[in-house]
């Protein structure tokens, strides 16, 4: 108890008096575990209670004497009790406000007397009493106890030895049981710890300004608004005033989502939560807290707000996909550190990439005496300098996306492209301020020798002349140019101004040196930064215009590499840059090369490939795409397409595959008859290469025509075959997402099972990374379509990993996996492995999801599941709660989920006990609701549960109460037979009740109803003409009536 | 002017014998324009020159005006590397020759062009000496005071250190075309040795059509 209360207990710092516990959740937690022993110590050890304390614990109580029952003697403002110790003294002695304790028995007795002033009564107990070990047993207990934690129990056991007696006995039990709540206490208080995150104003601060860019009118936007309370900003980064600071609180925001009123919320170093809102009269905010405290704001918001989540839940793909782009896989393998991605894990593995490659290099390099002895002595101090930067990078880029989901979820992007831009450009402009700082700051003595070596070089390039600046050039491009320290070391000492510099001048060999340095240091993406910011790419983009080849090469080289973040890639279109390259791709034509070729010129295929290269890095802008577009890149690209140079295709391939996210492209793409080329390359060696060809197809094979054009030239059988080897985990995922799109045309279906591609699939869904395994289980939903197919699936054990998959948190892959399993459940067969797995339970639970798409997906599996299960009614009755689940579903906004919620309640309710529980949950008032809807799918769904739900008890006069029977009459003159068949039979059982039949004659349902009796679907027939039926026997029995 | 030349040369036996010398993708046509070109950029100095070709002076202002070059010790040198047969004096056969290397010549022609100017009549290496001779002024004064000299050597320290393979202190043909060929930025780095062989290019191909239009 002591150890756990010097430790963990958060006491405040005040300086004066007695100290005191925090008012935090740990601390409350602590007292509370404290107040459960001493409340069931007189239970559980009945003599231990009796045990009367070496000194009493004494502090100021605020128990009245009047709450003291029984047991003792209350004489005006004192209290004692009637229990003794061997001395007449009173074992619990109050007198107002000071109370004395000397046993355990006391002690719970005065908790129980407390009631709901325990957890105070118990705080100042402790707060009064700093080591109340010592003074229960004596002080020689607690210094053993602090000193040495261990040899504890064996010193008591020395003691016993030495000194007998059954007072002493108690005495060690009391130390020991004191012991183990001390344990429990430290234990429970790690948990807490552990689950408690600590927020600091810059974190807070972060949250709030993304938060801020995605806020504003429109359906996109995660919130409407977002609001300091308060302008000023202290200097320890909070807003809250100082006499809130103390209580950990950093400031407060007025945050308005689109479907909540305004929200007042606290954000502290414990956490987030609501609080009491701004009083009206001074504008001043009620602090207390109201509501729970959330781990972060992202976290509270998507509680409170439906859109906020669902619409962060779009950002987050995004976040997360955007990064991974930015990472193009040729070149910069050797780049330093900061690739996007999420994890530390892949950060590290690529960390251990560039290290080899960095060997690799240096044993390449020609043998330098001089030079060598001195890079292979610090590069060991250079790699741990760049482990721990690495990890720096991780553990700050770690933080900032904490609350970002770390999938990198395949998704298509639709639309929104801009937001996407806005994402890339703030994320990675937030790295930069992050990043910049600690790489100046270091001291002199750390420098590497390189550093100075540098310097002298950059100081010839400097104060030399031509002459002296191009050996100068030379002699720096000996360095390992690809090593942060050096790539560092040059801008640092200001090369990077001066390289700069000579490529403004007229001579070509300075421009060629300067370019291939650029070229190089350009893999760290703070150099990139850096010579953005020293207007290099405006000079580099004019260089393009040169009549040398090779600077126009190397210039669009470094673009490539430098036009690897936005503001980049900004610069480039903005000065032209963008028609330029592409011009350079139109070098490629001139197959004859002329004879005559300059000292320092090379091949146009060469200027090709380059300007391919820096289009690649470009193109991964919106407004780049466009450029290109309209630069006429596409037909350029086409062409060179044609080419069989590995080193050529792979930028082209890349370009295009970034490009055919746009709806332009893929129109263009199909014209141009790119797709015959995608499909060649793909029997091409090279690993990367057939990736982009899979990636390209993947994202084109959204069209139906692509999909046979992939079938016609070929396609398939390569593709099919790729999925056999794994290792490749990039290369993988662009080949079952091509699959996937392919599969989406029955024939392609066809084809994959003839070259057993859907056993292979079933062997990917276990052991593969996210963005694999959306892809293989879309792959197989769309295969699911089809009876053989399922069968296959079955045969080769593929549902139990599909049903595993239900598990998972990634929407991308939630979809498709309920769209998988729920093909697979139209199969009775399958349906029953399914239910054995309590597949169905997980599917229903998946109904819980926040995202709308894996909701509405969740429920279409649903519906064949509910279809085909052995006892289906007996299985949905046993999810508790479920019924009221789905019910309630009937109250989202989303169109595809109402309709999916539909179906699977117009297969409840088959079972008459179902539908009189979903009765009960008010299903009739939630259907009617939604009549008024214009969307033939929704329409078609309801009008089939209307017409299920009217079969029990009083629901058709329900529905009439409701108003749901006139906007059903308008349904049929819809275009669609399926709502006509559907709204029919609804009408059908409505009229059923006289008031229905009116107001469906009313509304004019006779007429039309007459046209479908004459329809050729037999079923829509049917139910017309018994709606007839019922409304004329009505009509009839009014006549009657009146006339008899 | 140029008449008188013109209609001087194509009687003259020289032609026939000339083309044996030349690179053998220089075309006869181009050959008279080089000619041409000789006797036009001799003309601007001493005509009394004519039949023999230019000095040393002479051709130092050829290189000064033409290629603006600026460096006496380079331009010397220049002069020495054309001079095949140490007449002091540049005939035909020596223009044409070494212009023919420029023009069309191979890379390891270049090279050895550039190797020869620099090396000088010495004794086939480059000495540290030499570089320095050549570097020295290569750097700006920066400040009055300041010692350029040790930065020169220090310069050359770096130049050696680049381009010595063999360790034995200077540089070989062997270390500078292993140098060059690894990175050709480094034909001419002890100074602008041949004509400033892109600008010079493109100067003699205009003035090229612009003969070759002229004769037609």
């Amino acid at each position: 108890m002591g150890v756990a209360l010097t430790r963990s207990a958060q006491w405040t710092a005040a300086g004066h008096g007695a100290k005191t516990l925090e008012v935090t959740p740990l601390n409350e937690a602590i007292v509370k575990e404290i107040i459960l022993f001493v409340e069931s110590f007189i239970y559980k050890y009945p003599q231990e209670a009796n045990y009367v304390f070496v000194e009493p614990l004494e502090w100021k109580t605020n128990l009245d004497p009047s709450a003291f029952g029984s047991g003792y003697a209350v004489s005006g403002t004192t209290v004692k009790s009637e229990e003794v110790d061997k001395n007449g003294e009173p074992l619990l002695y109050l007198s107002v406000p000071q109370i004395k304790i000397r046993s355990f028995g006391q002690l719970s007795r005065m908790l129980y007397f407390a009631k709901n002033m325990k957890l105070k009564e118990a705080q100042a107990c402790i707060e009064a009493n700093e080591n109340p070990v010592a003074k229960i047993l004596g002080f020689d207990y607690n210094i053993i106890n602090e000193k040495n934690g261990n040899s504890f129990v064996s010193s008591i056991l020395d003691k016993i030895t030495k000194d007998d007696g059954p007072e002493i006995e108690i005495k060690m039990k009391i130390a020991l049981q004191l012991k183990q709540l001390d344990l429990h206490l430290l234990n429970h208080s790690l948990k807490h710890i552990s689950l408690e995150i600590r927020l600091n104003p810059g974190t807070v601060k972060n949250d709030i300004e993304l938060l801020k860019r995605f806020s504003g009118k429109g359906e996109q936007t995660v919130l409407e608004s977002i609001e300091y309370t308060s302008d000023y900003e202290f200097s320890n980064g909070c807003r809250a005033p100082p006499w809130r600071q103390i209580k950990g609180e950093i400031c407060y925001l007025l945050v308005k989502p689109h479907d909540a009123e305004i929200l007042c919320v606290t954000c502290s170093k414990e956490g987030v939560f609501l609080n009491g809102g701004k009083t009206d009269d001074e504008g001043q905010i009620n602090y207390e807290r109201k509501g729970e405290i959330y781990k972060d704001l992202v976290t509270l918001l998507k509680e409170k707000s439906a859109i906020f989540s669902e619409n962060m839940s779009k950002q987050e793909v995004k976040f997360s996909e955007q990064p991974q782009k930015d990472q193009p896989n040729e070149a910069p393998k050797e780049e330093v550190a900061i690739t996007h991605k999420a994890s530390i894990a892949s950060r590290k593995s690529s960390q251990e990439k560039n290290r080899i490659n960095l060997g690799r290099s240096q044993l390449t390099k020609r043998l330098e005496p001089s030079l060598n002895w001195r890079t292979s002595v610090s590069s060991k101090d250079r790699n741990t300098l760049r482990d721990t930067q690495a990890e720096k990078h991780g553990g700050k880029l770690e933080k900032s996306r904490s609350s970002l989901s770390p999938g990198r979820a395949q998704l298509i992007r639709k639309s929104i492209e801009k937001i996407e831009e806005i994402i890339s450009d703030s994320s990675s402009e937030s790295e930069e301020d992050e990043e910049q700082p600690d790489h100046r700051q270091e001291t002199n003595a750390d420098l590497p020798s390189e550093y100075w070596q540098i310097q002298k070089l950059v100081k010839y390039l400097k104060g030399g002349n031509q002459t002296a600046t191009v050996i100068a050039l030379c002699s720096m491009k000996d360095f390992n140019l690809a090593q942060e320290t050096c790539q560092l070391a040059i801008r640092d000492v200001g090369g990077l101004e001066v390289l700069i510099n000579l490529l403004e001048t007229d001579e070509v060999k300075c421009k060629i040196g300067s370019l291939k340095i650029l070229k190089e240091i350009s893999h760290n993406p703070q150099i990139r930064r850096n010579i953005v910011d020293l207007g290099g790419l405006p000079v580099m983009v004019n260089i393009l215009d040169s009549p040398h080849k090779s600077l126009k090469c190397l210039a669009a080289e470094t673009i490539a590499n430098v036009a690897k973040f936005r503001r980049a890639r900004q610069v480039v279109r903005h000065h032209g840059g963008i028609t330029k390259l592409v011009a350079l791709l139109d070098c490629g034509k001139h197959s004859a090369e002329p004879a005559q070729s300059s000292l320092y010129e090379t091949r146009d295929v060469e200027v090709a490939r380059c300007g391919a290269l820096a289009l690649w890095s470009c193109s991964k802008s919106y407004a780049n795409k466009e450029a290109i577009r309209k630069a006429g890149g596409i037909p350029l690209l086409a062409r060179l397409l044609k080419t069989s140079h590995e080193n050529m295709l792979i930028p082209v391939v890349g370009t295009l595959q970034e490009c055919a996210s746009e709806e332009n492209y893929r129109a263009a793409i199909k014209a141009e008859r790119i797709i015959e080329n995608l499909v060649k390359n793909l029997n091409s060696e090279n690993e990367q290469l057939q990736e982009h060809c899979a990636m390209a197809i993947y994202q084109c094979a959204e069209d139906e025509e692509t999909r046979d054009l992939v079938r016609l030239h070929g396609g398939l059988k390569p593709l099919a075959s790729l999925l056999n080897n794994t290792d490749n985990k990039e290369r993988l995922a662009a080949v079952t997402g091509a699959i996937w799109k392919c599969s989406i045309s029955k024939e392609n279906v066809t084809k994959f099972r003839e070259y057993k591609a859907i056993e292979t699939l079933v062997g990917l869904l276990t052991d593969q990374p996210e963005e694999v395994l959306v892809n293989v289980v879309g792959a197989l939903g769309e295969c699911c379509q089809e009876h053989e197919n399922r069968v296959v699936i079955r045969k080769c054990g593929g549902i139990q990993p599909l049903v595993n998959l239900l598990v998972g948190i990634n929407q991308a892959l939630l979809v498709n996996v309920t769209k998988a399993v729920g093909a697979c459940a139209v199969e009775p067969e399958s349906m029953m492995i399914i239910d054995r797995l309590d597949g169905v339970r997980l599917l229903w639970s998946l109904l819980k999801n926040p995202h709308p798409d894996v909701k509405a997906s969740a429920a279409w599996a649903l519906c064949p599941c509910i279809q085909n299960a052995k006892d289906a009614g007996e299985m949905v009755r046993s999810f508790v709660g479920g019924l009221e689940l789905v019910v309630n579903l009937l109250k989202s906004d989303n169109k595809e989920v109402l309709a999916s919620v539909c179906a699977v309640i117009t297969n409840i309710a088959k079972d008459q006990e179902n539908l009189a529980v979903i009765t009960d949950h008010g299903v009739v008032p939630l259907l009617s609701k939604l009549a008024n809807t214009n969307n033939d799918k929704l329409r078609r769904h309801l009008a089939e549960t209307i017409s299920r739900c009217c079969m029990w008890g009083r629901n058709r006069v329900a529905f009439g109460e409701h108003k749901a029977v006139a906007p059903l009459v308008r349904y049929l003159k819809s275009n669609d037979t399926n709502v006509h068949r559907a709204t029919a039979q609804a009408l059908y059982q409505l009229s059923e009740d006289a008031d229905n039949c009116i107001t469906m004659h009313e509304n004019g349902a006779v007429k039309l109803l007459l046209d479908m009796v004459g329809s050729p679907d037999e079923e829509l027939q049917e139910a017309a003409a018994g709606c007839i039926s019922n409304i004329r026997r009505l009509a009839l029995a009014i006549e009657k009536a009146r006339y008899s | 002017a140029l008449k008188i030349y013109l209609t001087g040369l194509e009687n003259s036996k020289v032609k026939s014998k000339l083309y044996l010398y030349f690179h053998f993708t220089v075309k006869k046509s181009e050959i008279e324009c080089l000619i041409r070109i000789f006797h036009n950029v001799v003309g601007r100095g001493d005509m009394k020159l004519v039949n023999v070709g230019p000095d040393r002076n002479t051709f130092r202002v050829i290189l000064h005006s033409v290629c603006g070059m600026t460096d006496d010790v380079l331009m010397n040198r220049v002069f020495f590397a054309f001079d095949k047969d140490n007449d002091n004096y540049i005939n035909v056969k020596e223009w044409v020759k070494r212009l023919s290397v420029f023009l069309r010549g191979t890379f390891e022609e270049k090279m050895k062009f550039c190797f020869e100017v620099y090396y000088f009549n010495g004794d086939g290496y480059i000495s540290r000496e030499r570089i320095y001779d050549m570097l020295k002024n290569s750097l700006h004064q920066q400040s009055p005071g300041e010692e350029t000299d040790e930065g020169i050597r220090e310069l050359v320290d770096i130049a050696v250190k680049k381009m010595d393979y063999d360790n034995d202190g200077k540089i070989s043909f062997a270390d500078f075309e292993k140098a060059v060929k690894e990175d050709r930025l480094l034909l001419e780095v002890f100074g602008p040795s041949s004509l400033k062989i892109d600008f010079t290019i493109s100067f003699l191909n205009s003035s090229f059509e612009q003969l070759c239009f002229a004769n037609m």
